[in-house]
């Protein structure tokens, strides 16, 4: 399932090592996470649903969906798909007995629950407490997640103060675009990323962004993150990696770096950046093996250089289940089709084009109704819309090893919320956004938003709201002078326009509900 | 049924053609670009002010007289929607970026596709650029039926 050559990319794979999958050595290399190298020896199955014990497997790979949890070293419920292979590690499959993939619990359930139905044991067994204590005891084992760990923690506590200009949390498009241009006029920027590198979701696009030339059009997502990262670096940004935001407190961030070590943060400004996540969609199925989401897809084909499967669905045809579909042919694995439940493709045709004249059937006014198989997807049912509504008859089978659900992403607003920003619900944004204004500046004052978390888009725009948020913060510190103004007023200028055509209008009605004057 | 529900174009829905005369001169680039979006590498690649566009959002039109078929803009076109023809010696040439492994060599003899993916013939590769010298998107030039010109956009590698 390892690719070995590919169109665009280049996987550079560490030194080979050795991991153990409920005790049986598997072959791995370093700088894979656990979930692309079980993925990569064929295991597809990571534990079972503490209810009726159904398989689950990854979905988003980027650790944000908690379906990828497994016992790892002794600890239970790790995310794998955000873990790092080590020589000797021990990875388990949790919930089930005697494995996830032969798993005697999963018999038991539906034989209880026949008896014993869903919220019965809030009621049955309470009197006496002996009996009680007896059965929940059972109850925690048979629901798994109640395994306390086995491994002791003994890392000694360590503690940093950090005091900077800038803390921009999130190291994607977005995020290291406000650092490079708010540190290019001087200001002192920290820099921090949940994973080992920077990039965000740039590091899974092998496609040449649109845009214009002077936004970096042309030029493929991957190739787009070398050199934002390079400016990073030269320009002297404290980068904090592997370091997870947990809290902004007044003004000031709390968070945990690589496990380790806890950082308080004092910032004069902060750029929150946090992206997107995928949404999920609801069909008979939908929790087998074997349905996942686009960007997971992408993540395990781009960056890990692990196939997904041999043949598969894609369910949406906005930008990112166009550019999939490519992205997959490109990987040397079959496209099925693209299904569509609007009556028209979502992204620019000229991607869809690009998929098509390679036969791959695109069916708008179709929706997917369910997910076949037993343990991992083995086919799957589509079925024409009518005004919404499934047209009886009308089922097909599509023959596939694998679903991609691309039907939007909404943004990871939680950090907002928190810090006690204005939010509003707007669909046309992908969910819950903070009020802001032009250059990204919250309810709450000093606090800017920029990219996905601020609003679904491009990463073109992401981007050029990244650099308006980074030059505004330098600016109110007092760096840049005229020049900073200058040039935060243009890239403004050109967002507006980027945002004219039709694909705009969404954006700006959008926009419309949640921008307040500056 | 237009072409955002296809995804393809249909006969009708092609932009202008060039001349015959101007296709016989030298390669001249055909744009299949027909809807807006805030794309324009196209525009700014080219030297010679040959391709239109009011903004950003705006559809590229092509002054075929002006352009000089130097490659510029199919070289860094994101949505692969740039094609170059030609009509020589009774011949047609179409040529395509391909982002697929394994690149076809000078002398190939490769299945032509059409804005469907449907088969319509074969045809012989008569020019690569690799990939490694653009990016990693190489361009290949097939020599086809001129009848075919307006049909081919796709190849298959035979292997
Ligand atoms: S081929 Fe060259 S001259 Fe012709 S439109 Fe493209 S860039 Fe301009
Ligand atoms: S660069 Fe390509 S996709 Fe972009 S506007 Fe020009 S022709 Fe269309
Ligand atoms: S959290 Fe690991 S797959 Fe989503």
């Amino acid at each position: 399932m390892r690719l070995t050559k590919h169109p665009i990319l280049e996987f550079k794979r560490g030194r080979e090592v050795t991991i153990y999958f409920n005790q049986k050595p598997i072959k791995a290399y370093e700088g894979e996470t656990v979930a692309s190298a079980l993925y990569a020896n064929g295991i597809t199955t990571f534990s079972r649903s503490f209810r009726f014990h159904r398989p689950r497997g990854f979905f988003c790979a980027i650790g944000k969906c908690s379906s990828c949890m497994m016992e790892v070293d002794g600890v239970p419920n790790i995310r794998v798909c955000k873990v790092y292979v080590r020589d000797g590690m021990m990875i388990r499959t949790q919930n089930s007995f005697p494995n996830a993939d032969k798993d005697i619990f999963g018999m038991i359930d539906s034989i209880i629950d026949r008896f014993y139905p869903h919220g019965s044991h809030y009621k049955k067994f309470n009197r006496p407490k002996a009996l009680r204590d007896f059965v929940t005891k059972q109850i925690r084992n048979f629901a798994g997640i109640g395994n306390p760990p086995k491994a002791v923690f003994d890392e000694k506590g360590r503690y940093e103060e950090i005091h900077t200009d800038i803390a921009i949390i999130g190291g994607g498009p977005a995020g290291m675009s406000a650092a490079i241009f708010s540190a290019r006029f001087g200001a002192k920027v920290t820099l921090m990323d949940e994973n080992p590198f920077l990039g965000g979701q740039l590091v899974k696009q092998t496609h040449r962004f649109f845009g214009s030339g002077k936004h970096r059009a042309g030029t493929r997502g991957i190739k787009i993150a070398e050199l934002l990262r390079k400016e990073v670096e030269e320009l002297d940004i404290d980068v904090r990696y592997e370091t997870k935001v947990f809290g902004i407190y007044n003004g000031i961030i709390g968070a945990v770096e690589r496990d380790k070590k806890l950082l308080k943060i004092v910032p004069k400004k902060i750029v929150v950046a946090t992206g997107a996540y995928e949404r999920t969609l609801i069909f008979e199925n939908n929790d087998l093996p074997g349905v996942y989401g686009a960007g997971g897809v992408q993540t395990l084909m781009n960056v890990f250089g692990v196939k997904p499967g041999n043949r598969g669905l894609i369910v949406g045809s906005g930008n990112v289940g166009l550019i999939l579909s490519y992205q997959l042919m490109q990987a040397g694995v079959e496209v099925s089709a693209v299904v569509e439940a609007m009556p028209r493709i979502g992204g620019y045709f000229v991607h869809a084009a690009k998929i098509r004249r390679l036969g791959v059937p695109i069916y708008v006014s179709h929706t997917i109704k369910r997910a076949i198989g037993k343990k991992k997807v083995e086919g799957a049912e589509i079925v024409r819309l009518e005004n919404w509504r499934e047209v009886e008859g009308s089922e097909k089978r599509i023959d596939c090893d694998f679903i991609c659900v691309a039907t939007g992403l909404s943004p990871t607003h939680e950090l907002l919320y928190q810090a006690g920003c204005q939010m509003k619900f707007v669909p046309e944004l992908g969910g819950l956004v903070p009020v802001r204004n032009r250059f990204g500046e919250t309810t709450v004052s000093g606090l800017y938003v920029a990219g996905d978390v601020a609003g679904i888009e491009e990463a073109t725009s992401a981007m050029m709201e990244g650099r308006i948020a980074g030059l505004d913060c330098a600016i109110k510190l007092g760096y840049g002078g005229d020049e900073a103004v200058k040039l935060r007023n243009e890239i403004v200028r050109d967002l507006k326009e980027f945002r004219e055509g039709p694909f705009g209008e969404r954006i700006l009605a959008g926009l419309k509900k949640v921008e307040v004057e500056a | 049924m237009s072409f955002i529900q296809r995804g393809y174009l249909e006969e009708d829905e092609l932009p202008p053609k060039p001349s015959e005369e101007r296709l016989k001169k030298r390669n001249v680039a055909y744009i299949e670009c027909p809807q807006e979006i805030p794309c324009s590498p196209c525009v700014e690649s080219c030297k010679y002010d040959a391709i239109e566009m009011k903004n950003i959002n705006d559809t590229p039109k092509v002054d075929y007289e002006k352009c000089t078929g130097c490659m510029r803009c199919i070289k860094v076109c994101p949505g692969l929607a740039i094609f170059m023809l030609r009509l020589r010696n009774g011949r047609g040439y179409v040529t395509i970026a391909y982002e697929f492994l394994p690149t076809p060599k000078k002398g190939d003899t490769v299945t032509l596709l059409n804005r469907r993916g449907e088969v319509v013939g074969e045809g012989v590769v008569t020019w690569v650029l690799p990939p490694e010298r653009n990016e990693k998107t190489a361009l290949v030039t097939v020599e086809v039926d001129p009848a075919l010109i307006y049909e081919v956009r796709a190849i298959k590698v035979n292997v």
